[in-house]
């Protein structure tokens, strides 16, 4: 039988999934193990229980000073960035890929300017925005706007255009307006698109408010990993990095989710 | 009395000519059905029919109105595929039909509850109210094509397009939908354009068979001429013409 038709039974699928987690623990055990073993004060690579113990207590102990759980504050305002940023650049990325989509006159216009400004490395941007709107909240949610924005919008407006002509011709002939057409058959057929998309930058938009958090902030998570590794605190960057993927996760899978139970004429085929 | 009216229509895109001096009288009620070779125009014709195109020259009118420049609630339209929304349910598709014209696309309150209960009405007749909630994807290609075909019928329109309609069915199916057609027709005396494939149909359900091939061809250049209406056949009766010509001229008759 040829390898691309062996398909692996349940049990047998479900612990292909898990190797790689297992084989990476393992990896970082032993490692952990060896150096230890040399240096039972060495820093890089805390034993496992070491980690566990500090994300017990960084997830439950409040701040000597301050009294807050810097988990919680720092997730809090972090997770408030990204909604804004990646609500903000879905809204704008709407509006934008379906006026290029649509309009042949917006299309024109726009569709140039949106590959080129793609094209503009947001990172690079980042002193710039510092610069233009200060070292506050506003900075870091632009930076994640104008990095997803013109993705999203690329998209969108290629979705747009790949709706069949004979669908737009029939709302026409059924009379619908410009307007029409784009409440009632543009926007509901995009829709699920965007939350694909939104889920395809989610990745893009984390890195730069990390990156954004890592220059000039005073919460956040990515502040916090860069403020803790000035004393190579190991043991708290890596529990934040796995809360931060496990956030990520989380926020992936509530999107799909939520695409599954929004629009089930999609699935309706199938 | 000529209903839809073509006067000297061409369709040129850049060098390539699709159709030249198609010259056509279609009264109110007749059923027209376009047949002819593979990219032949027949499909360019309907969509200038449809007004999805403008003619390079010449002009269509419907009633004497003013030639259309896009597509419109005047002209009813049903393609091969993609013909309704996948999006909204089959009762939503044919309320479409009747709120697509309003501001936003939509009816509220009991002006929903009104074109609901007519939809319901609608799909009754198209055979269809058993699946009034469902999406149209979990239809058979039968089934879409029936819904398609109210949604146009529910607009009202003053003619009737077909682009290959039953082209993707089995033939079993297919046979069912020219029963179901011809049961509108009769219903709604509508004025109707098909463009086929299948010669056999255009005979069986038009009152007319148009055609359309080229009637000049230069070797070097094959797409510099297009396409016309070769042969307009009177499909009545069978398709054996003059059939009645003794009842619309009693004089003929022999004494």
């Amino acid at each position: 039988m040829r390898l691309i038709n062996r398909r692996p039974a349940r049990p047998a699928a479900v612990l292909l999934a898990a190797v790689p987690f297992v084989a990476v623990l393992i990896a970082y055990w032993i490692g952990s193990e060896v150096r230890l073993a040399a240096n039972p004060a060495d820093k890089l690579l805390p034993a496992p229980e070491t980690i566990a113990a500090t994300a017990r207590q960084i997830f439950t102990e409040g701040d000597r000073r301050s009294g807050d759980i810097l988990l919680w504050t720092d997730t809090l305002s972090s997770l408030r960035r990204l909604g804004l940023g990646v609500g903000i650049a879905a809204a704008s990325a709407t509006v934008l890929g379906t006026l290029i989509g649509m309009l042949p006159y917006a299309r024109r216009t726009l569709s140039d300017f949106v590959a080129v400004v793609s094209m503009v490395p947001p990172l690079a941007l980042l002193p710039i925005l510092f610069i233009v709107f200060g070292l506050g909240e506003t900075s870091k949610v632009v930076l994640i706007v104008v990095g997803i924005t013109p993705f999203i919008t690329r998209d969108l407006s290629q979705r747009v255009l790949d709706i069949p002509h004979e669908e737009i011709v029939k709302a026409q002939t059924l009379g619908a307006s410009t307007a029409v057409i784009a409440l009632r058959v543009v926007l509901p057929k995009i829709l699920p698109r965007l939350l694909q998309s939104v889920r395809l930058s989610l990745g893009a938009a984390w890195l730069f408010l990390i990156a954004a958090e890592a220059v000039a902030a005073d919460s956040g998570l990515g502040y916090r990993i860069f403020l803790v590794r000035r004393y190579l605190a190991m043991d708290i960057i890596l529990t934040y990095v796995i809360w931060i993927t496990l956030l990520a996760f989380l926020i992936d899978w509530a999107l799909k989710a939520t695409s599954r139970a929004a629009f089930p004429w999609l699935e309706a085929g199938l | 009395m000529s209903f839809v009216t073509v006067t000297d229509v061409w369709q040129r895109y850049g060098d390539r000519s699709i159709i030249e001096r198609v010259n056509l009288d279609v009264a109110e009620g007749e059923f027209v059905s376009i047949v002819g070779a593979s990219g032949c125009g027949k499909s360019t014709f309907l969509r200038l029919l449809l007004a999805d195109e403008t003619p390079s020259r010449g002009e269509i009118r419907i009633d004497g109105g003013e030639p259309a420049r896009e597509p419109g609630r005047e002209r009813g339209v049903v393609f091969q595929r993609y013909s309704v929304f996948p999006h909204m349910t089959v009762r939503d598709n044919i309320v479409a039909a009747e709120s697509f014209p309003s501001g936003l696309g939509r009816f509220f309150g009991a002006r929903l509850r009104a074109a609901r209960d007519r939809a319901d009405k609608t799909l009754d007749r198209i055979g269809l109210a058993h699946v009034a909630k469902n999406y149209p994807a979990t239809l058979s290609g039968g089934m879409q094509q029936r819904l398609a075909i109210g949604q146009a019928l529910t607009a009202r329109p003053r003619i009737l397009l077909l682009d290959e309609p039953f082209g993707a069915l089995d033939p079993g199916t297919r046979i069912a939908m020219h029963d179901f057609l011809t049961e509108l027709r009769a219903e709604t005396r509508m004025t109707v354009f098909m463009v086929t494939h299948d010669l056999s149909e255009g005979f069986k359900l038009g009152d007319r068979v148009l055609v359309f091939d080229k009637t000049r061809w230069d070797p070097h250049m094959p797409e510099a001429f297009g396409a016309t209406v070769t042969y307009d056949f009177d499909a009545r009766d069978g398709g054996v013409p003059f059939q009645h010509i003794l009842d619309n001229y009693p004089r003929l008759a022999a004494h």
